[in-house]
């Protein structure tokens, strides 16, 4: 298979980058499509240019280091699968693509096609822990989950961290990926003490790392490579107002009768 | 007080009050649909068409407990109120939407987004501008070059503007776009309030469509009813009202 | 020669780590923010070690070459992990958990670390539950298990397919949480070059940033390594792309003993390599082997589609050589003979290395649905990767690297042979001897990071002499320069060769030399074959671009000369070996059934190699085994 890419290049976080084209042969069908960016690097370094930068690590679907927005959706065309997943016999030979960086303000470009992803560790360090040391616990069977619960906490758990939400967001927001771990914690009998401090603590976090804001438009669901929904937001919307409204609230003090 | 601030300061709790101001106008236009219903009642007994007596119903709400026009206005102001804090809400957003992606993507696509999500920023800003201009055609009765405009002739008013195919289009095509806006908006509410779920999405998503398709279904009848003239004349007066001043306009250019 | 004082606890095994923990010294909490330890790595072992240690009070620097904690690979583990709670009534005790995880390790590792493992096991399920792991639950709500890796209990712990992931996801939550309490600094995308030295002592390292270049040198107390395993010398394995031997290399180069390195667990049912582009192997589960028979064309060359290939042209070789066993015969069986077959010029496939898995039998006899409805998740992955549909054509699948059980030598305390020098998780090789029991990786991973490392480095700690030394010592600068100086090398080397391509021959070499069966033939081989290529790498290594900046080929060039050294190490371990154990065969050692044989009276004994300088063949140290609570007895699968 004969492939043109187009690939954005930038030399760092200040650079101004570009799209480049590359005219790639030798492709084969079974190659993945980070195997084709191998070939492609391969072939850059032949030529003495250097190679495109991107993440990658585990290329089994499970690590979310791979991070490329390609033919304008986050890992590709195929739904639930990330770019190390995505084979290219699902192009066409002589296939145009466009490969670029997810695309966000608080996802700035490192170099090429990686991204600095940190804003989403900084997430989780605002609160999507529950509070632990190592060392005895309860046993774990005097607290009973139903399953129902832990496979739905599983569903919202599955989340890679990839980042596909935020690039494929319109607006940019990270609400799947916070939701997702408000809702793995804030549904578990374990996550319950910290609840609504934890999803206020976690969104404020978003917002400050200058995310967007959701509009509902569930790109993020259909671009997810773990398939999450947006139920997890609509939990976390519900969780947030309870917490902002409702549910912390100081009740200690004397009060008056008469 | 201080909790509201304190929500309205995050795009969670901005987009919480887009979805009850939103849904406060959804109630509105729900009920402005059904009173509107009263066009095709024909007349009382007085002859004066039903929806006249509407338009004074709404006026002497509340009476006698309050004096007449006191629970329109409320009404009036909370919508004024809402349709506010939806556009500095949604706005404000905005701003911050914009802010969050600097530099876009060379190529695009979309996986999920329907035109309406896409475009609830367009759709939006034309029903902003079709608001008041309602309101200055039918409520107050500043665009008299839309149709002479009489007080309390709630019937004749409407008839009198859309027998004219110019108005009653940019009306039906007003009434789609609203159908638009409520498609997504509706549904949308749903999710922001954290009332949807996997459970009764479907149920929401039908509401929102039934809904959307339906208030842009009542409201577009009446101006074709009165384009096409399927609804009798009740009120000879007032139709030869309308042939005067038709008259007297394409004489006067 | 190195010291190997192994400090093993004395007295009856049962009781031998609560002794040795109450014998162990505490530093108060007043003096724990005085000492400074750097955890280098943070999967499993390194999040969980971090995250401990940090909330006692110490400072903590943890450092990952990626872009985030929560990526390290412990997240792809798929099956579950071990724990002897018994919950099933099976009859399963930490005692039956031992003797399992001995009897895998095939009598190579010390009975007192295993022992402390299977004790370990039940604490690490309740510290994962506490942190909000979704394991799975029955119906009552009550935690489920299932069984796993061939034992006789149902043992193991699972979340769906992705057990490593949920474990990491908790690690790096708890490490996330220090991290926002300021006991723990996290550097990602940072890489440890190289460690500092003094008086004998660990006391430092040098660090290089990834995106910048920057060389930074940090001071510490002690250092811990939890850097995983070296797999990806095989150039195709199941690990991670980014996983390398560089930081262990690197230690080892500095005085670190390095034990066991040829142990290597070969997984028999991967999804085969397309074409020589292929990075990587994926792993299909075992439990595949239960519906599927295995076979291979009678004939070599064989041009027709697997459902064209009438009966007699088919050569069921397991079920024809292993008549008792047949497709279930253990892993490594199954391995060897799949690479025999295909050496022999039968393979399927397009490289002709893969064997076809059929569940035509299976679907026949019990109906397409119920199979697929049983592999669904398996036979969807196997479609996206290969675009077969195994439910209407064989699968194919061959063998491939999955494991490392060898690491830096390690005490019971988990020190390494440098003092203040330790080693967690896949680094180190304590405690699955020769092969690694199903389900036990992700165990031993949080036992050493929760339980042991928080204990034993407080001891280190507390008898270590509060010093006042800073970055200013002459040896950083010297270190950092000689680190600086290794860097440039590469870049000036302007060759014509990528790193990858180099990378992709060493690994072939190891395949073919040190890979699933070994002789003295095929080491010595290797041995002569790797020094060569390390000549070409150094003469023609073509590494663009420059230090200052983001440059991965860089990185890359930097492992795979560590991966070009240490290939020759592990193939000098297989050649000293000269026995068959657990993953490591060697063809002159074979029982009558084609079975390993060992040879326990010459080599009971763990390898530790210790770095004699640059060019020097490695000096072999034996720490010997003793196996008093678990007399030695030969694995049968036959029966």
């Amino acid at each position: 298979m004969k492939i043109k890419l187009h690939v954005w290049r930038q030399e760092n976080e200040k650079a101004k980058g570009k799209m480049e084209s590359y005219d790639l042969d030798g492709v084969t069908p079974d190659m993945s499509f980070l195997e084709m960016m191998d070939l492609l690097n391969e072939k850059l370094i032949g030529e003495s240019i250097e190679p495109v930068a991107f993440d990658h690590d585990c290329r089994e679907g499970v690590c979310g280091a791979c991070s490329m927005v390609v033919n304008g959706e986050a890992h590709g065309p195929q739904r639930e699968t990330t770019t190390c997943q995505l084979y290219m016999r699902h192009f066409n030979d002589g296939a145009e693509i466009y490969v670029e960086p997810w695309r966000s303000a608080a996802f700035p470009v490192v170099r090429d096609l990686t991204v600095d992803r940190s804003a989403f560790d900084r997430i989780i360090q605002a609160g999507g822990f529950i509070s632990n040391h190592s060392g005895p616990k309860p046993e774990p069977n005097s607290i009973p989950i139903e399953p129902g619960v832990a496979e739905t906490a599983l569903d919202a758990a599955s989340c890679i961290g990839c980042g596909a939400c935020v690039a494929a967001c319109p607006n940019g927001s990270a609400m799947l990926f916070t939701a997702a771990k408000v809702s793995h914690l804030g549904m578990l009998p374990q996550g319950q003490t910290e609840r609504y401090d934890r999803v206020k603590n976690m969104t404020t976090q978003m917002e400050e790392e200058g995310f967007g804001s959701c509009r509902n438009y569930a790109e993020c669901e259909a671009q997810c490579p773990k398939g999450i929904s947006i139920a997890f937001i609509g939990r976390m919307n519900s969780d947030y107002l309870k917490a902002s409204l409702a549910e912390p609230v100081d009740r200690r003090g004397k009060m008056h009768a008469q | 007080m201080k909790r509201l601030k304190l929500l309205f300061a995050s795009s969670i709790g901005k987009k919480f009050v887009a979805a009850v101001t939103g849904l406060i106008m959804f109630g509105f236009l729900l009920g402005h649909a059904a009173g509107h219903m009263k066009i095709f009642t024909g007349a009382g007994a007085d002859g004066v068409p039903h929806i006249d007596h509407y338009g004074q119903f709404l006026k002497d709400f509340g009476a006698p407990a309050l004096p007449p026009m006191i629970a329109l206005w409320g009404a009036r102001l909370m919508l004024l109120g809402s349709v506010i804090l939806h556009v500095v809400a949604v706005l404000m957003l905005s701003d911050q939407n914009k802010k969050a992606r600097p530099v876009d993507y060379v190529k695009k696509k979309r996986a999920a987004a329907s035109p309406a999500a896409l475009y609830m920023m367009v759709t939006g800003t034309l029903i902003l501008a079709f608001i008041v201009l309602h309101i200055l055609h039918f409520t107050t009765g500043n665009l008299p070059m839309l149709g002479k405009h009489v007080h309390g002739e709630v019937y004749n008013n409407m008839a009198r503007s859309f027998s004219q195919w110019w108005v009653a289009i940019p009306y039906l095509i007003m009434m789609v776009i609203i159908g638009f806006h409520l498609y997504h908006g509706v549904w949308s509410l749903f999710q922001t309030l954290g009332l949807d779920n996997p459970d009764r999405n479907a149920l929401l998503r039908g509401f929102a469509i039934v809904f959307a398709i339906g208030v842009t279904a009542t409201f577009c009848l009446i101006p074709l009813s009165f384009m096409f003239g399927g609804e009798p004349a009740v009120d000879n007066e007032g139709m030869n009202r309308i042939y005067e001043y038709t008259h007297d306009k394409l004489s006067s250019h | 020669m190195l010291t190997l004082d192994a400090k093993l606890p004395t007295g009856p095994i049962n009781e031998a780590w609560t002794n040795h923990k109450d014998q162990l010294r505490l530093v108060g909490p007043k003096n724990r923010p005085k000492y400074k330890v750097l955890v280098i790595g943070s999967g499993l072992s390194g999040a969980s070690a971090a995250a401990s240690i940090g909330a006692m009070g110490y400072q903590v620097d943890c450092f990952c070459f990626q872009d985030s904690p929560r990526r390290a690979h412990s997240i792809a583990a798929q099956g579950g992990i071990n724990a002897s709670k018994n919950y099933r009534n099976d009859g399963d005790s930490t005692w039956r958990l031992f003797v399992d995880t001995q009897k895998g390790g095939d009598f190579r590792a010390r009975e007192q670390n295993v022992y402390r493992l299977a004790e370990l096991s039940t604490a690490i399920i309740d510290q994962a539950v506490s942190q909000g792991v979704p394991f799975a639950r029955e119906y009552g709500g009550k935690l489920a298990n299932r069984s796993f890796g061939g034992v006789l209990v149902e043992r193991t712990f699972y979340c769906r397919g992705e057990t490593g992931q949920q474990l990491l996801l908790g690690a790096y939550s708890a490490l996330e949480e220090q991290i926002a309490a300021k006991s723990v600094t996290m550097h990602t995308r940072t890489e440890v070059m190289d460690y500092v030295i003094i008086d004998g002592k660990v006391r430092g390292v040098i660090s290089r940033n990834l995106v910048t270049g920057e060389l930074t040198r940090h001071v510490a107390d002690a250092v811990i390594l939890a850097t995983g395993g070296y797999g990806n010398v095989f150039y195709l394995s199941t690990n991670a792309k980014n996983c390398n031997v560089t930081a262990l290399m690197r230690a080892y180069r500095r005085g670190a003993g390095f034990a066991n390195p040829c142990y290597t667990q070969i997984h028999p049912t991967s999804i085969p390599a397309s074409g020589d582009y292929q990075s990587k192997l994926t792993l299909m589960s075992e439990s595949l082997r239960n519906d599927g028979r295995i076979w291979v064309p009678r004939k070599e060359d064989e041009s027709r589609k697997p459902a064209d290939i009438p009966e007699e042209d088919r050569y069921y070789y397991l079920e024809e050589r292993y008549p008792r066993y047949g497709n279930l015969v253990p892993r490594d069986v199954a391995a060897r003979n799949a690479k025999d077959v295909c050496d022999k010029g039968m393979g399927v496939g397009p490289t002709g290395y893969g064997v076809y898995l059929d569940f035509g039998a299976a679907i026949e006899s019990k109906g397409a649905d119920a199979v697929k409805s049983k592999y669904a998740n398996l036979f969807e992955m196997y479609h996206r990767i290969t675009d077969d549909d195994p439910t209407q054509t064989p699968m194919r699948i061959f063998p491939a690297v999955h494991y490392t059980m060898g690491g830096l030598w390690v005490d019971y305390n988990l020190m390494t042979t440098v003092p203040g020098m330790f080693a967690v998780g896949e680094a180190n090789f304590a405690d699955h001897g020769a092969n690694r029991l199903g389900a036990s990786s992700l165990m031993q991973c949080l036992a050493d990071g929760y339980f042991i490392i928080p204990v034993t480095v407080g001891d280190y700690l507390s008898r270590m002499d509060k010093d006042t030394i800073t970055t200013d010592h002459p040896e950083f600068a010297k270190i950092e320069t000689e680190v600086q100086d290794g860097i440039k090398k590469l870049l000036s080397i302007k060759g014509k060769r990528s790193t990858n391509s180099i990378h992709r021959e060493l690994g072939k070499i190891m395949w073919e030399h040190c890979g699933i069966s070994r002789s003295e033939k095929s080491l010595k081989g290797g041995l002569e074959k790797i020094p060569a290529l390390r000549e070409e790498f150094f003469n023609d290594v073509r590494v663009l671009g420059e230090d200052e900046s983001m440059n991965q080929s860089l990185e890359h060039a930097g492992r795979v000369q560590d991966f070009l050294d240490f290939g020759e190490l592990m193939c000098r371990d297989g050649l000293l070996r000269d026995e068959s154990c657990g993953c490591h065969f060697r063809e002159e050692h074979v029982t009558p059934e084609g079975e390993a044989k060992r040879n326990d009276d010459d080599f009971a004994f763990t390898s530790v190699f210790e770095y004699a300088g640059p060019g020097k063949d490695a000096v072999l140290n034996k720490e010997p085994l003793n196996f008093e609570a678990l007399p030695l007895m030969t694995r049968n699968y036959k029966s």
